[in-house]
């Protein structure tokens, strides 16, 4: 591909050069593919780069060093859960005995993993006060599908078909509507009151007997508990609609609020925030989805089954018809539950406990550091994290939320979510998590202080940042107008042959 | 913000240009300038009967997304094609280059429920 | 064991700050109706009860047999380079790559990432990963359902029924119908019906088939394909990536959307995740394309950078217009993949299709010579489907034996008879010449003492897991 100016480091095709690299097995017999009809053979050739392996190994150290992570520092990105990961956990899913084990191999050969899962089933129905969960869902939005889709089936079984409407807080996570879609329904928007909580008002209003669910995030992606939680499930129950909890912000109540005991029908959980999956740039996660009892017929095949005489075993296809059926291939991401397993059972339910109360307590206390500089718009406790707004900064000195979250870049810090929850202008959502020590915090306070500062001394010093990352900011009104998604393979000479 | 006298305006911050029995479409310098960098821009086959109020296309930025409504009904007889590789003309130009399209209106009397300049003027002002 | 850096001093310096004695005020927003009075969980263990625990659990677990099982997920040789460049915290601890300036690592590997697959695909436009392969083609099926207004799709019987099963689930809601195509009497799926099922009914939104399909066999692609766009609708291909090394990218053969498993390029089965769904399709259709983009752009200075495009399609943006809800994806998977490729080039890839090839024939012949002859005739991969009587029984006798003889087609279609004495084997690079004669001579055992052991399909399998019982 063309270089257009200075690059922080070559692309794998760039680096290519053509006879390096590439044995890993023996080589094949000459005759390996006389099996195979010449229409089926590939007869493009095969451009993928070549490289020598320290070459590949040098690549890739230089652009982890221009990855920010958790790993490297304080990651306060609200809604996101960036907390330390144990190294016990990623240890753990590696094991040979959980890695090499194969989705298809007969139960009698899966019976650690299945012991596992089937324990961390109990152990996640426990924390959630549900009857059952399933952990099949491959993240936290497929998480909601399952939910969603079983709530669907619930009220179809009872030949109830007139329930065509979702309805969501304006204060939402994209993926909660965006799921009602997916799953056929209607979404209805409803508003916030002042408090920040949903306004009972005008959900009443909304419910009706085409409600099928409502989805409510509790904590709320504003950082603050549904304080009329038993008010609001009562009314959605009356109208014969079932409640829906996302459980991303799971991390603040452990211990303190069990969704099914308070009358959730359905949560999901995700692994990857709460119980120490680490984020990967974006994925891999896992989203377990707990069920009341009155769904557990409906819940994923297949589910796994405990014989009467302790040993494990998956449910077969089809044993389950009122199931909503299969949301993957697999059972699910093994691996990424196995850490949960070991998070959970490391922690015990006071361990746990204390996570959620340290979460809390941090967020309190650092929301109480940046009340100096900064506006609370919601003033009553938080939860994990709360909101903070650039707002009066913007008014006096033009400087926006992106400008302080591009300057902390520079003090050293991942910025908080920005512009998100939307009914928040120039919202900043902080989220410090349990694993940052107390001078880390104080830091990081001092860090937005100082930034509130220099917009009034210097704003543009502010409304050009980052100066001190890898890169300036970047033109994305560019990269989408003309989407350059790929690199051109190299051509003639240069071009690599397979054979 | 630019709201030229002589064009229509709607509550969804289009604008409509009245020639006869056709009306050019676009979205106002207002609207564009929430939008951010206009980066893609969706519009309707020639030939497709639009109701008023109903969704025509979409209007993509970087980080927004919103829908455009027809403001009267009609058949599309032209969609600016230039939006395609140069989505950025709304931002620079939205009542010129940057138009979107341009309808036979089916009932041109309607037209009198639009807002004059001044009176979406005011509406602007407000939000 | 608790990983949290608060000492009881901070945990006061914090609350003395807030006014407060203890944590409980900050809970007061929990009405006490619904207030949990803590877990009813096992009490914390130390780290090295939790190994020992967790080595306890893996060690229940049967990896130690000559495994011939792959239905979809592969075994091979993942160079230690791999694994070693994932588990850097840099990027396995990084966030979305929301903040591009801190994020180019992420960036640029999905792009490099996305580069790969579109070269080995031949398609221009790959999605930073789905799931897995099951879900991508839901995904792709539902891109081809949006793409032509249309509201059926034809799949081949002979695609995994698990990812069939998939796209039952995601169609249901939209109530779009999944219509099964045939097989014709040589394993692949039968064209005619197909030519059939395009001429007749609703207009057809999509065709899907397999390469190789869910027996092992190669389908004839391009002939599907003209069919398929003869009669409007797009066509997508399943595919297996380290397949495509030496056979025709699905974009050669005119495959509008392509989805596959991406684990067989890194990453450990892990009993079926994490794993990583490929997407990718042609240019035309890049705003149909569920999933996070990368593409490349400049920095204020000038300078090469990346960052997620195309983004307005999502759903955090799009809300309940989004095309679809994904949010999460594998790119930790992706990178792995990313990684795998660059370490073994075409030439390495190569080998490693061929090889598993070349072994799969040593396979075939040697399962032949003791009666377990080829269900089907027509060209194969590295996988195929033999005939064994009994095949359930004599699978499960074989797991006595350390051999894990692939698996039983019965339990994929269980109301199928001709499939009903069938096992499904697979060799990839790694299967050896002494696993083959392993297998080879257990099945010839267990065939010849099949007839005094009538009742072995109902025995149970004694393994190591469940003496332990």
């Amino acid at each position: 591909m063309s270089v257009l100016g200075p690059t922080l480091q070559p692309t794998l095709d760039e680096l290519s050069r053509p006879g390096r690299g590439g044995t890993r097995v023996p080589h094949p017999p000459a005759d390996a593919l006389e099996g195979i009809p010449a229409a089926a053979h590939r007869v493009e050739p095969l451009a993928l780069p070549e490289l020598d392996e320290p070459s590949v190994v040098r690549h890739f150290t230089n652009l982890s060093k221009l990855n920010y992570s958790v790993d490297t520092g304080c990651y306060p990105l609200g809604s996101c859960t960036m907390k330390y990961n144990p190294k016990l956990d990623e240890w753990g899913a590696r094991l040979p005995g959980f890695a090499e084990l194969h989705p298809l191999a007969p139960d009698a050969l899966a019976q650690g993993t299945l012991e596992l899962l089937w324990e961390l089933e109990g152990l996640l129905a426990e924390i959630g006060g549900m009857a059952a969960v399933s952990l099949q869902p491959a993240a936290g939005a497929q998480g909601e599908l399952t939910g969603i889709l079983m709530i669907r089936a619930y009220h179809l079984a009872r030949g109830d078909h007139g329930r065509s409407e979702v309805i969501v807080p304006d204060s939402a996570h994209g993926t909660n509507p965006a799921t009602a879609s997916m799953a056929g329904f209607r979404t209805v928007t409803v508003p916030s009151a002042p408090d920040g909580g949903v306004d009972l008002e005008a959900l009443r209003a909304a419910l009706g007997p085409q409600t099928a669910a409502v989805m409510i995030t509790n904590p709320s992606t504003l950082g603050l508990f549904e304080a009329r939680i038993v008010e609001l499930l009562e009314a959605v129950h009356a109208v014969g609609a079932l409640a829906y909890m996302d459980g991303a912000n799971l991390n603040a109540i452990m211990g303190r609020f069990r969704p099914g005991q308070a009358g959730f029908d359905v949560m999901h959980f995700n692994t990857h925030k709460t119980f120490s999956t680490p984020h990967g740039g974006g994925g891999p996660g896992a989203g377990p989805v707990g069920v009341a009892a009155p769904l557990v017929p409906f819940l994923p095949e297949p589910r796994v089954m405990r014989e009467a005489d302790g040993s494990f075993r998956l449910e077969r296809p089809g044993e389950r018809p009122s199931s909503i059926g299969r949301l993957r291939a697999g059972v699910g991401s093994t691996g990424v539950l196995v850490r949960a397993y070991a998070y959970i059972r490391a922690h015990g339910g006071t361990g746990l406990r204390q996570v959620s109360d340290d979460a809390v307590l941090a967020a309190n206390y650092l929301r109480a550091r940046l009340g100096e500089a900064y506006e609370i718009p919601y003033q009553r406790p938080c939860m994990h994290e709360f909101v903070a707004t650039s707002r009066p900064l913007k008014a006096a000195t033009g400087v926006r939320t992106l400008d302080v979250a591009k300057r902390l870049i520079d003090k050293g810090f991942h910025p908080p979510t920005i512009y998100f929850p939307l009914i928040v202008e120039e919202a900043m959502l902080v989220e410090p998590t349990e694993t940052e020590d107390l001078a880390t915090l104080d830091a990081l306070a001092a860090a937005f202080v100082e930034i509130a500062g220099e917009a009034r001394t210097d704003p543009e010093l502010v409304k050009s940042a980052p100066h001190e990352a890898p890169l300036r900011r970047l033109d994305e009104a560019a990269a989408a107008r003309q989407p350059d998604l790929r690199w051109r393979p190299m051509t003639g000479a240069q071009t690599p042959c397979p054979d | 913000m630019d709201v030229p006298d002589g064009l229509r305006y709607t509550d969804d911050h289009e604008w409509l240009r009245l020639e006869g029995e056709e009306g050019t479409i676009g979205i106002t310098a207002y609207a564009a300038d929430q939008l951010g960098d206009v980066v893609f821009v969706e519009l309707p086959a020639v030939g497709t009967q639009l109701e008023a109020g109903k969704t025509l296309g979409v209007v993509e930025s970087v980080k927004a997304v919103s829908d455009l409504y027809a403001p009267l009904a009609g058949e599309v007889v032209a969609v600016n094609e230039a939006l395609a590789d140069h989505p950025e003309l709304v931002n620079s130009a939205p009542y010129g280059e940057g138009w979107m399209l341009r309808l036979r209106l089916a009932e041109a009397v309607a037209a009198d429920g639009l807002k004059d300049a001044a009176a979406y003027r005011e509406l602007i002002a407000a939000a | 064991m608790g990983y949290g850096p608060h000492t009881p001093q901070d945990r006061a310096h914090m609350l003395r700050v807030l006014g407060l004695d203890s944590v409980e005020a900050l809970f007061a927003d929990i009405p006490e109706a619904v207030r949990a009075r803590g877990l009813d969980l096992p009490a914390p263990e130390s780290e090295l009860e939790t190994a020992d625990r967790l080595r306890a659990l893996a060690g229940r677990n049967r990896v130690d047999l000559a495994s011939f099982l792959g239905a979809g997920v592969y075994r091979h040789h993942i160079p230690p380079v791999v694994d070693q460049i994932v588990s850097r915290g840099e990027f396995a601890t990084a966030y979305t790559p929301y903040q591009p300036e801190i994020s180019q690592g992420t960036l640029q590997t999905i792009y490099e990432f996305q580069s790969l697959i579109a070269q080995l695909t031949g398609l221009d436009v790959v999605s930073a990963s789905h799931y897995d392969g099951a879900t991508a083609t839901a995904e792709g099926a539902l891109m081809a359902v949006r793409a032509t207004r249309r509201g059926r799709v034809l799949a081949s019987r002979a695609i995994p029924p698990p990812y069939l099963a998939t796209c039952r689930t995601y169609f249901e809601p939209a109530g779009l119908a999944l219509e099964l195509l045939p097989s014709a009497a040589d394993g692949t799926t039968d064209l005619e019906a197909l030519g059939r099922a395009l001429a007749t009914g609703d207009p057809v939104a999509a065709v899907l088939l397999g390469q190789p399909n869910a027996f092992g066999l190669l389908e004839p692609m391009a002939e599907a394909a003209a069919l398929a766009h003869g009669a409007g609708a797009l066509f997508v291909a399943v595919v297996e990536p380290v397949s495509l090394a030496v056979l025709a990218p699905p974009g050669a053969y005119g495959a509008d959307i392509c989805a596959g498993e991406g684990q067989p390029l890194g990453i450990a089965p892990q009993y079926g995740g994490p794993s990583l769904g490929l997407l990718a399709c042609t240019t035309a259709l890049t705003r149909q394309i569920p999933g996070r983009l990368v593409g490349r752009t400049t920095d204020t200075e000038g300078r090469r950078a990346f960052v997620m495009t195309l983004r307005a399609r999502e759903q955090d943006i799009r809300r309940e217009r989004a095309a679809s809800n994904i949010c999460t994806n594998q790119a930790l998977c992706a990178l792995t993949a990313t990684v795998y490729l660059a370490a073994l080039g075409p030439h390495g890839l190569r080998d490693v299709a061929a090889l598993g090839a070349a072994r799969a024939r040593e396979l075939e012949q040697a399962l032949a010579a003791v009666g377990a002859p080829r269900l089907h005739r027509g060209p194969y991969l590295a996988e195929f489907a033999v005939r064994v009587p009994r095949a359930t029984a004599v699978h499960a006798a074989l797991l006595e034996r350390g051999v894990l003889a692939g698996l039983p087609l019965a339990r994929w279609y269980p109301d199928d008879p001709d499939l009903a004495e069938a096992l499904l084997v697979c060799a990839t690079e790694l299967t050896s010449g002494q696993e083959i004669r392993r297998f080879a001579d257990g099945l010839a055992a267990v065939l010849a003492t099949d007839a005094e052991r009538p009742s072995a399909a109902d025995a149970a399998v004694p393994t190591a897991a469940g003496a332990a019982r």
